[in-house]
C-alpha cells in the first residue's frame, strides 16, 4: 500500500490532494489569526507569544515545511512526467477549450510564485520571530534601527508593510495564490474521487468562495497596516 | 469556399516532419471536413503528388478513428463532434486551417496525420472486461439494475476511443479513456465483481505506458466527441483509491 | 464443373434440428485444441465474437482487421437494435414468431433451417451481452426496455440508446481483449487479407499485408474464418464505412468457394440524401426513426414546386395537403414495413415526380404528430442524438421542419455460399455475419444483423467448426513454405506490382464514382433486363479502363491508402458485374432485389416460386469469363410461401 502512493499516477496525485488539504487548513488557519492583527494587534502578539518556539508550534512548523515540500516536490516530478508524456513534438497552434480554466493549467507557475512569495515572507516574518526565538535572541534590529521582541507579531507588520512595494509583492502574491486555490480546492476532492456532476459546481462555487475569503483575509491585513500608517487621518486618530 | 491547408506531412515514423500548404477551392458549404480532404488528395494524386493520409472509416462520428487537430483543437471546432462530423461551414470561406496529427508520445505518428494508437488497446486488455466464458451466463433479467445505472453506464460507454482525450490533455493523460470504461463497468453489477482488480490493473498499465497524470483542467471532458464527464474520472479515482486502501 | 452443394441440414423437425446437430458433430478435447490454428478476418460482431470464444475453447486464434483496432469495425454503427425472442413485453413473442418474421422478411428466399437456429439462439445472444457489461436500455424497474422495428408487430429489439451495435461491439471487443490477454489470441491491426491459401482443396492460410510497412506477410491456419462484412460500397456511395469492402470475401470466390445471391442488396430507406457530386460517403438516420416519425411528400405537384423554388416552408403544408403513402398503402404496418418495401414506396413517389428537395430525390420524415402527442423532451430523449446528427449535417432542425430522407445502400444479404455449419465450399474455410448468405434471404429485417453477426460467432460457429477441426487433430502446424504460398504470395505481389506500373490519368476514386454510377443506376432499386446487360457491358468495359488507365501514386512498401483502395475496387469491378449476373438471372422479385418486369398490379414485388426458389450459388472462371450458376434448392417444409402482405 506504501508504494502506490510513490509509484502510481493516482497514488501520488493522492499525495497532492492531501498536501493540499493539508496547506488550505492551514492557510486558513494563519489567515484567521492575521485578522485578529486589526481587530487587536495585542491580541495578536499574544497569540504570536503563546506560538513562539514551543515544542508544538515547532513541531508544526516542521510539519508545514514537510507539508510543502511533499506538495512542491510532488508537483515537479508529476509535471516532468507530464512533460514527457506530451512528446517531442508540440503542437503548432493551440486554443483554449472552452470551460477550461486558466488556472488549472498553470498550476506549476501559480505554485512556483507562491513558493517565492513563501520565501520572502519568511524571511520578513519567521526569520524575525521563530528562528530568533530558537536563537534565544530576546531582541530583533529592524533595518531602520527600531529594537522589537521576536513575539511582537504586530510591530513587524506595521514595519514591513510601511513600504508600498512590500504591499505590491504581497498583494501579487495573493492573487497568484487565489488563482491557485480557485482550482487546487475543488480539484483535491475530485482526485481524492469525492466528486460528481451534482456535486461539481457546489465545489467549484466553494472554491471561488474560500480562495476569495482567503485572499480577501490576507489582503485586508496588508492594506489596512499600510492605510493605517500613511493616511493623515488614519495616522490622526 | 477557398481554403488555405496548412497540413503536417511526415514520411513515416522515422521521418522529420514539417508543414505544408495547399489550397483547395469550390468547397461545398455542406462538404464535410472529411470529404474535403477527399478532394485534396484526389487533386493531389492527379499531380501525381502522395496523398495526405489521415485515418477514417465510418465516417457517422462512431467507430472512433477519425484524429486531427484542427486549428488547434481536437476534432475541430464545435463540441460533441468527432472530426468526421465537421462541415465546412463550420469555418470561413478564404480561412487558413492547419491540420496536425495527435501529439502524444504514447501515440507516436506513423505517417502524415496517421498516429499508433494501440497503447488504448492495450490498456483494455489489461482489464476493461467482465470476465465471463461464451454461454456460462444467468438470464438477461435475472439481476434488476436501476435505469439510473444503466444510462450512467451508458453515459461513460460512449466513449468512442478516438484518443481525443489524451491527444488533447496538456499532461498526454488518457485518464477520461480509462474511467470510462472502468465507471461503465462499475455502475453495472455484472462489472463490479472484478471493478477492484480492473482500476488497478488498467491504471498500472496506463503508467506504464507512459501517459500523464491528470490535473483536473478538464480539457479532455470539452474535446471528447461523446462528452464524457470527468465525474468518470472521480469515480476511477474513487476505485482505484479503494482497491488500493484494501490491499 | 458445377458445385456438389451440401447444405448439410439436418433431418428433424423444426425446432429440434440445431439440438441434434451439436449432439451429432464432433468436438475436439482439450488437449488437442491447443495443438490448431484458427485465423479470423475481421473484428465485427462475428469476427470478434468468433475469435473471443474461439480462443476461450483454446485454440490458437490469429485475427485481422484493416482498421487501428478490432473496436472500429463497422458493425460499431449499427444504430437501432438487436432482435431476441425474449418476450419480455408478453406480446405473444416466440422463436417461432422470430423465425416467421425473419422467412417472411427476407421474402422466402434464406433457408429454414438456418433461420429457426438464429432465431433460437437470439435469447442467448442477449443473457450474454448483459453478462458482458452492455448497458442495454432499462425501464424504472430495472429490467431491459424494448422498442419496435420494421416488419414486426412485436416489440423485441433490444437497444443501448442509438448505439447498440457500437456497445455490442464494445462486449465483443472486450471478451477478444480478455483473449488477448490471456495469450489465446493474437491480434493483427492494420492488416488486410489479400489471399486465401488453397492446398489439396483445403483452406490452408492466408496471405496478408501487413498495412503500415507494406510487406507482405504468410499465416497457416488449420482453418480460416472470413468475417469481412458486406461489399455494399461497390455503389462507391452506400451507408458502409470508407474501408468496407469485398476482396477477403471475393478472393475466396476466386480461389473456387461459391458466392451466393449476389444480387440481394438491400437500400436503407432512412438515408439523408445526396447533396452533390463531391460527396463520399451517406449518413444513414437509425430505422428506429420510423417508431415514431411518419414518412409523407405533398399531394400537390404545386407545392412540390414551391418547396423545391424554396417558397414554401414543409411545416406550412397543411395535414390534409400531405400524402403519408406508407400508412395509405399499408395500414397494418403503416411507417414500419420492412426496409425494401419503405425503399420501393419512397422511390415510386419520387418517379411519380413527389420528390421534395432540389434533386428530387427525398421524401419527408416528420415527427409534428410525435411531438404534438408526446412533447418535444420525450422526443428529445428517444432521438436527442439523431436530431442534433442531422441538424450538424444538413443545417436543419428535425423539431421545427421534418427531416428529408432518401433510400442508400445498406447491407449485402448475399454473400460467400456456407452450409449448416458456416462453411463454405472450401473444406476449412468458414463465412460467418454479414459475409455468408445464409439467414436473411432477399431482405434483412431491421436489428437482425447484429443478431445474425452474434449468433454465428458466439454460437454457433465455435460448435461447428470443431467437427472440422476434430479431423485434423493429427495434422501438423500448417507450413507457410510450400508451393501454394509461394504462389499465392507472388500473385499477389504480382498485381501489386501490375497496379503500381500502370501510372494511368483516373484516381482510383474516379473510377469508383464511375463504377458506383453504374450500379446504382442500373443495378439498384429497379432492375430490368436493359439494364442489368448495360451494366454488365459498362463494368466490363470500366474494368478494361481500370486496368490500363488508373493512377495509384505512392510506395507500395509503405502506408498506401490509394493502393489499398485499387486492390479493393479491382475485386469490386468484377463483384459488380456479377451482382449484375445474378439480378439478370433472377427473373422475379423478392425482398430487395426488384425486377421491374416482375410486379403485381399494386406496385408489389412479385415472386416465382416455382423456378426461384433457390439460392443462386456462383463459380469463377476468371476474370473474363461468365461464372457458372450452380442451384441450392430452398425447400419450405414448414412454412406456407405467401405474398408478403404488410396491408392488413
Amino acid at each position: 500500500m506504501s508504494c502506490f502512493l510513490c509509484n502510481s499516477s493516482l497514488g501520488k496525485k493522492l499525495v497532492m490532494s492531501l498536501s493540499g488539504l493539508f496547506l488550505v487548513l492551514f492557510i486558513l488557519f494563519h489567515m484567521s489569526m492575521n485578522v485578529v492583527a486589526i481587530i487587536s494587534p495585542e491580541g495578536y502578539d499574544a497569540i504570536c507569544k503563546f506560538l513562539g518556539a514551543n515544542w508544538y508550534a515547532l513541531a508544526g512548523t516542521v510539519v508545514l515545511a514537510l507539508g510543502v515540500l511533499v506538495h512542491f516536490g510532488y508537483a515537479l516530478i508529476l509535471t516532468l512526467d507530464n512533460y514527457r508524456a506530451r512528446g517531442k513534438q508540440r503542437y503548432a497552434v493551440t486554443t483554449k477549450e472552452p470551460g477550461v480554466s486558466w488556472s488549472s493549467k498553470n498550476m506549476l507557475v501559480l505554485g512556483v510564485i507562491v513558493l517565492l512569495g513563501l520565501g520572502l515572507h519568511l524571511t520578513h516574518f519567521w526569520a524575525k520571530m521563530q528562528l530568533q526565538e530558537l536563537l534565544d535572541n530576546h531582541e530583533v534590529v529592524l533595518c531602520n534601527g527600531q529594537v522589537v521582541s521576536p513575539t511582537d507579531g504586530a510591530a513587524l507588520i506595521a514595519y514591513t508593510f510601511k513600504e508600498w512595494y512590500n504591499v505590491v509583492i504581497y498583494l501579487v502574491w495573493f492573487v497568484a495564490l487565489w488563482f491557485h486555490l480557485t482550482h487546487g480546492i475543488w480539484s483535491m476532492f475530485q482526485t481524492a474521487g469525492c466528486a460528481n456532476d451534482t456535486w461539481y459546481p457546489r465545489l467549484k462555487f466553494a472554491a471561488n468562495a474560500l480562495a476569495t475569503l482567503i485572499f480577501l483575509g490576507f489582503a485586508a491585513v496588508v492594506v489596512w497596516y499600510y492605510v493605517a500608517q500613511h493616511c493623515p487621518c488614519c495616522a490622526a486618530c | 469556399m477557398n481554403f488555405t491547408l496548412k497540413i503536417w506531412r511526415q514520411k513515416d515514423a522515422k521521418s522529420k516532419g514539417a508543414f505544408e500548404t495547399y489550397k483547395v477551392s469550390d468547397i461545398s458549404a455542406d462538404t464535410s471536413f472529411l470529404e474535403m480532404l477527399d478532394i485534396l488528395n484526389n487533386n493531389l494524386v492527379h499531380e501525381g503528388k502522395d496523398p495526405v493520409a489521415f485515418d477514417h472509416d465510418c465516417r457517422e462520428g462512431i467507430c472512433g478513428m477519425c484524429s486531427l487537430h484542427i486549428n488547434g483543437l481536437a476534432h475541430g471546432p464545435g463540441q460533441n463532434a468527432t472530426t468526421c462530423q465537421i462541415y465546412m461551414r463550420k469555418f470561413k470561406d478564404g480561412d487558413t486551417i492547419t491540420i496536425e496529427p495527435w501529439r502524444s508520445a504514447a501515440f507516436p505518428v506513423i505517417k502524415d496525420l496517421v498516429v499508433n494508437r494501440g497503447a488504448y488497446d492495450q490498456i483494455l486488455q489489461a482489464g476493461g472486461y467482465v470476465s465471463v466464458r461464451t454461454n456460462s451466463v444467468p438470464d438477461a433479467n435475472a439481476i434488476p439494475i436501476p435505469k439510473a445505472d444503466a444510462d450512467e453506464s451508458m453515459d461513460a460507454a460512449a466513449c468512442v476511443g478516438c484518443g481525443a482525450c489524451a491527444a488533447t490533455c496538456k499532461n498526454g493523460s488518457a485518464m477520461l479513456f480509462v474511467a470510462a470504461r472502468v465507471s461503465s463497468l462499475a455502475k453495472l453489477p455484472q462489472g463490479r465483481v472484478e471493478g477492484a482488480r480492473r482500476a488497478k490493473a488498467m491504471v498500472a498499465k496506463m503508467d506504464e505506458l507512459g501517459f500523464g497524470n491528470c490535473t483536473n483542467t478538464g480539457a479532455c471532458q470539452a474535446e471528447c466527441p461523446k462528452g464524457i464527464s470527468i465525474a468518470h474520472i472521480a469515480r476511477l479515482n474513487r476505485e482505484f483509491l479503494r482497491a488500493k486502501l484494501r490491499d | 464443373m458445377a458445385f456438389k452443394l451440401d447444405a448439410k441440414i439436418p433431418a428433424g423437425a423444426l425446432a429440434e434440428k440445431w439440438s441434434n446437430h451439436k449432439a451429432a458433430i464432433k468436438v475436439v478435447s482439450p488437449a488437442n485444441k491447443r495443438k490448431l490454428d484458427i485465423i479470423v478476418i475481421g473484428t465485427g460482431l462475428g469476427g470478434g465474437a468468433a475469435a473471443a470464444s474461439l480462443g476461450e475453447l483454446g485454440y490458437n486464434v490469429k485475427v485481422f482487421c484493416i482498421q487501428d483496432s478490432p473496436r472500429r469495425a463497422h458493425s460499431i454503427a449499427a444504430q437501432g437494435g438487436i432482435n431476441a425472442a425474449k418476450n419480455y413485453q408478453n406480446d405473444n413473442d416466440s422463436v417461432y414468431r422470430l423465425f416467421y418474421d425473419t422467412i417472411k422478411g427476407g421474402d422466402y428466399r434464406a433457408r429454414e433451417a438456418n433461420v429457426y437456429r438464429l432465431a433460437e439462439v437470439s435469447n442467448l445472444i442477449i443473457d450474454q451481452c448483459v453478462a458482458q457489461g452492455v448497458p442495454f436500455a432499462r425501464e424504472y424497474g430495472g429490467l431491459l426496455a424494448n422498442r419496435s422495428f420494421g416488419g414486426a408487430q412485436v416489440s423485441r429489439t433490444f437497444y443501448a440508446r442509438g448505439q447498440t451495435g457500437q456497445q455490442l461491439l464494445l462486449g465483443a471487443y472486450a471478451a477478444l481483449n480478455k483473449e488477448i490477454a490471456a495469450g489465446s489470441v493474437k491480434s493483427y491491426p492494420r492488416h488486410e487479407m489479400l489471399d486465401i491459401v488453397v492446398e489439396d482443396g483445403e483452406a490452408r492460410g492466408i496471405i496478408a499485408r501487413n498495412l503500415v510497412t507494406g510487406e507482405i506477410e504468410r499465416h497457416g491456419a488449420h482453418a480460416v474464418v472470413i468475417a469481412s462484412g458486406g461489399y455494399g460500397n461497390v455503389f462507391f456511395l452506400s451507408t458502409n464505412a470508407m474501408g468496407s469492402n469485398g476482396s477477403a470475401a471475393f478472393q475466396c470466390y476466386r480461389k473456387g468457394a461459391g458466392f451466393a445471391n449476389p444480387c440481394f442488396t438491400q437500400i436503407h430507406p432512412t438515408c439523408i440524401p445526396v447533396h452533390g457530386t463531391q460527396q463520399s460517403k451517406l449518413t444513414l438516420m437509425s430505422e428506429s426513426l420510423r417508431n415514431d416519425g411518419r414518412i409523407w411528400v405533398p399531394k400537390k405537384l404545386e407545392d412540390v414546386k414551391a418547396l423545391r423554388a424554396g417558397t414554401l416552408k414543409p411545416s406550412q403544408i397543411a395535414e390534409e395537403d400531405r400524402d403519408y403513402y406508407l400508412e395509405r398503402r399499408y395500414p397494418a404496418f403503416g411507417n414500419l414495413v420492412p426496409r425494401d418495401v419503405a425503399s420501393r414506396a419512397a422511390k415510386e413517389r419520387c418517379d411519380a415526380g413527389y420528390g421534395v428537395n432540389e434533386t428530387g430525390l427525398a421524401v419527408f420524415l416528420d415527427f409534428k404528430t410525435a411531438i404534438e402527442r408526446l412533447g418535444e423532451d420525450i422526443i428529445k430523449q428517444r432521438y436527442g442524438n439523431l436530431f442534433d446528427m442531422y441538424e450538424e449535417i444538413t443545417d436543419v432542425s428535425p423539431y421545427k421542419e421534418p427531416m428529408q430522407i432518401f433510400p442508400a445502400v445498406h447491407y449485402t444479404m448475399g454473400g460467400i455460399w456456407v452450409d449448416y455449419n458456416l462453411m463454405t465450399t472450401i473444406p476449412g474455410l468458414y463465412a460467418i455475419g454479414e459475409a455468408n448468405f445464409s439467414d436473411h434471404g432477399a431482405n434483412r429485417l431491421g436489428a437482425s444483423a447484429l443478431m445474425q453477426g452474434l449468433a454465428d460467432g458466439y454460437f454457433v460457429l465455435p460448435y461447428t467448426i470443431g467437427d472440422y477441426l476434430a479431423k485434423k487433430i493429427q495434422a501438423p502446424k500448417v507450413k507457410t513454405d510450400t508451393p501454394a504460398f509461394d504462389e499465392a504470395e507472388k500473385a499477389v505481389k504480382d498485381k501489386i506490382a501490375k497496379l503500381m506500373s500502370i501510372n494511368g490519368k483516373q484516381s482510383v476514386d474516379d473510377i469508383h464514382k464511375k463504377l458506383g454510377n453504374i450500379m446504382w443506376e442500373n443495378v439498384g432499386m429497379a432492375r430490368t433486363k436493359e439494364s442489368l446487360n448495360t451494366a454488365i457491358k459498362e463494368i466490363q468495359a470500366l474494368r478494361k479502363e481500370f486496368w490500363k488507365d488508373v493512377k495509384v501514386v505512392g510506395d507500395p512498401m509503405s502506408f498506401n491508402v490509394e493502393l489499398e483502395k485499387a486492390l479493393r475496387l479491382a475485386d469490386f469491378l468484377e463483384l459488380g458485374e456479377l451482382m449484375a449476373r445474378d439480378a439478370l438471372n433472377r427473373e422475379e422479385s423478392c425482398g430487395g432485389h426488384f425486377r421491374s418486369e416482375h410486379q403485381t398490379e399494386e406496385g408489389e414485388a412479385l415472386r416465382h416460386d416455382e423456378e426461384f426458389s433457390y439460392a443462386a450459388v456462383w463459380e469463377y472462371k476468371g476474370m473474363d469469363e461468365a461464372p457458372e450458376l450452380t442451384k441450392e434448392a430452398l425447400d419450405y417444409e414448414f412454412t406456407e410461401r405467401k405474398q408478403r402482405n404488410y396491408k392488413d
